[in-house]
């Protein structure tokens, strides 16, 4: 099985550059501005698209993505019309890869099964469900990879050599390693513990190793793509949006060109970077 | 429910923390490895006799138990059915029957060399156990607390800030129980490194619901030889509030293979089933939130809905996984009590035995009302007296005299 993340990480590989990686939330600040923005992010240079999907009790966000579920929850979101905006996005983009980010119950009530069959076909490639450890992978990590589709799994500081390779067993796509123990947005990434970090797990696999939880600026955003095969941001975008946004929380005329000159500045920063010797 | 009973009610859970297809260990990876450590070192502790001659010292000592089996002779009377007896959960130092974990769990931490202790409290019962055992060991604590909470359990958040604890009034969400455990797990991934996270209740990552579970079957297994001694053999029902259900649990779970022991869990109605509760058995399904998988109230789409109950402690929509494994094999019925059932129940208790119950257990005996009228004089029937009623007192003051609801 080779999933469009496969082959846009081949490809990175051969130009010698690493991912950049941007990830929004579904239906933020409504279903429609945000399919605008999404269609936006690959022209400004995001290489590989996380969108989550909105959940009210997100256990390991920090305050600004929390903010970002709730309004989008607020303007009538669910995981059905997560999956019509991925639709919406595949109509006009058939290469940038699509992975889901987010809690397992609202999957759990979907249906595992059906959500795996309509999430593929809608044109997702890839799936990071944060409260899914490898101890739970029966759940839908298996199904998911049989589904064709990818199972990221998050490693983190304290996922030690012991526990890598239990981590890493079933995990396609890529490897999301987050750079602090902490919360979304919280803290910034040390950039020499990262390389440290992404060494490490480099040891256990032959997978791409993207860095994210904790880069806001271009200039992070460059120190870490120089370690890795790829850089996340989350926070700073989401932030960017909701900038942007009337006192009401609605969205704006400049709503959709604020994250997108984001986007474009930190894909500058990913770009400048050296890639990582492999 | 078609369902295979088991050979024992007790034998669960399995070595992945699942009571059927309940529990389990839906957390994110930076705690996975420290919930590993945990469960190693509890099984450690548990077979370790210096531990818990350690503990059962500071039971006895500093909490005051055995806490006593008590004839409600005046409620007995009143109702006209079975003989009541109230375990005096409500009599332990600090109020409640949350102290009984507490030790425990900061025995444990200590084991661990965690110096760092972070809880999430409701009501402030567990809060103030919590900040009480770190006072004593001279721990750091940091209690999280939705900050409607914080506004209807005023003295708990001083009797707190007086031991010496942190109170994060929690603003996200609803403000409530469910989002002080967010916010606890945040603070937890960020502090993984030193602290240890003491939970209230039956839920939360296995092994949580299975160490709170034993920590708190000292109240069940009390009261099994209590009864003994008193009536010379088994009660014939027991009744307890359930919120998370760490007392309902406590009691229940030494009598669960007695074939003849009826058990009945009380869940918080609210304004009633039809409006807003926190009844989850009875108006939820089976969802994962909070690191397992139990009955939760939520929307078509899984996301999680307020709850709502006139008692803080009740205030959660969702239950431990253990009882909604009893649940569906059938071994515990469930029932609920509305908000106005509940302060009845409070006032009733008040005036016929002199003890003033907390809001939770006031659900408890609201259910009492019901059951014993239709029971023989005869029919032993005990109530967990889970917490006393000081800190409700200025809440139940403003509602009766109208000036809130």
């Amino acid at each position: 099985m080779t999933t469009r993340i496969d082959t846009r990480f081949a490809e990175l590989a051969k130009q010698g550059r690493s991912a950049f990686v941007t990830f929004l939330m579904a239906g933020d600040p409504d279903p429609a501005t945000s399919l605008e923005i999404i269609k936006a992010l690959p022209k400004s240079g995001a290489d590989v698209i996380e969108i989550g999907m909105p959940f009210t009790d997100p256990m390991a966000d920090g305050p600004s993505i929390q903010a970002a579920g709730l309004r989008a929850l607020k303007a009538g979101m669910t995981l059905k019309k997560t999956l019509e905006l991925v639709r919406g996005f595949r109509k006009d983009d058939n290469a940038t890869p699509i992975v889901l980010m987010g809690y397992y119950n609202p999957i759990y009530i979907y249906g595992v099964d059906k959500f795996l069959v309509d999430a593929k076909s809608a044109g997702v490639d890839g799936l990071i469900v944060v409260d899914l450890p490898p101890e739970e992978d029966d759940e839908l990590c298996l199904p998911a990879m049989k589904a064709g589709l990818n199972f990221i799994r998050l490693a983190t500081p304290t996922t030690d050599d012991k526990r890598l390779p239990a981590v890493l067993a079933n995990t396609s796509g890529f490897v999301y390693y987050v750079s602090i123990t902490g919360i979304t947005g919280a803290a910034t990434a040390d950039s020499s513990a990262v390389s440290e970090a992404v060494a490490r797990i480099k040891r256990h696999t032959k997978l791409p190793v993207c860095v994210g939880f904790g880069i806001r600026t271009p200039e992070t955003a460059r120190a870490i793509a120089s370690h890795a095969n790829g850089a996340v941001v989350g926070t700073a975008l989401v932030d960017a949006l909701k900038n942007s946004l009337d006192a009401e929380g609605r969205a704006t005329g400049k709503t959709v060109n604020a994250v997108a000159e984001l986007t474009a500045a930190l894909a500058q920063g990913v770009r400048g970077a050296q890639q990582a010797a492999e | 429910m078609n369902i295979a009973k088991p050979n024992s009610y007790r034998s669960g859970p399995d070595d992945r923390g699942h009571f059927g297809i309940f529990g389990g260990r839906f957390v994110a990876e930076t705690l996975m490895p420290l919930i590993l450590d945990l469960e190693k070192a509890y099984t450690e502790a548990k077979a370790d006799p210096a531990f818990q001659a350690e503990m059962n010292g500071y039971l006895k000592n500093y909490v005051g138990r055995p806490s006593p089996l008590y004839f409600a002779e005046r409620l007995t009377e009143h109702l006209g059915g079975a003989m009541i007896y109230l375990k005096r959960e409500e009599l332990n130092h600090t109020g409640s029957h949350k102290v009984n974990n507490v030790l425990g769990q900061i025995m444990l931490a200590r084991r661990m060399g965690k110096k760092r202790i972070i809880a999430e409290t409701g009501a402030g019962q567990h809060g103030v156990a919590t900040a009480t055992l770190c006072a004593r060991f001279g721990l750091e604590c940091i209690v999280y607390m939705g900050a409607v909470d914080v506004e209807r359990q005023q003295p708990n958040v001083i009797r707190m800030e007086m031991l010496g604890a942190t109170v994060m009034p929690v603003q996200s969400g609803t403000r409530t129980l469910k989002d002080a455990m967010n916010e606890a797990l945040r603070d937890w991934v960020t502090n993984v490194h030193d602290t240890f996270y003491c939970i209230g209740t039956v839920a939360g990552p296995h092994p949580y619901p299975t160490l709170v579970r034993d920590f708190q079957s000292i109240i069940g297994n009390e009261t099994k030889a209590q009864m003994q001694e008193i009536e010379g053999r088994l009660p014939d029902s027991l009744v307890a509030c359930i919120g998370g259900g760490s007392n309902a649990m406590g009691l229940f779970h030494p009598f669960l293979d007695d074939p003849t022991v009826e058990i009945f869990g009380v869940e918080a109605a609210g304004h009633g089933l039809t409006q807003l509760h926190a009844a989850s058995i009875a108006g939820g399904r089976p969802g994962v939130l909070h690191g397992n998988r139990t009955y939760l109230l939520m929307d078509a789409d899984g996301q999680i809905q307020d709850a709502h109950s006139i008692s803080a402690g009740l205030d959660y929509p969702g239950i431990g996984p253990e009882h909604s494994w009893l649940h569906e094999v059938g071994r515990v019925n469930y029932l609920s009590a509305t908000d106005d059932e509940a302060l009845a129940a409070f006032q009733l208790l008040s005036k016929l035995e002199g003890i003033i119950p907390a809001l939770e257990p006031a659900h408890a005996i609201a259910k009492v009302l019901e059951l014993a009228p239709k029971r023989p004089k005869d029919h032993l029937m005990v109530v967990n007296l889970s917490g006393r009623g000081d800190k409700d007192v200025p809440q139940v003051g403003d509602i009766l005299r109208g000036k809130s609801k």
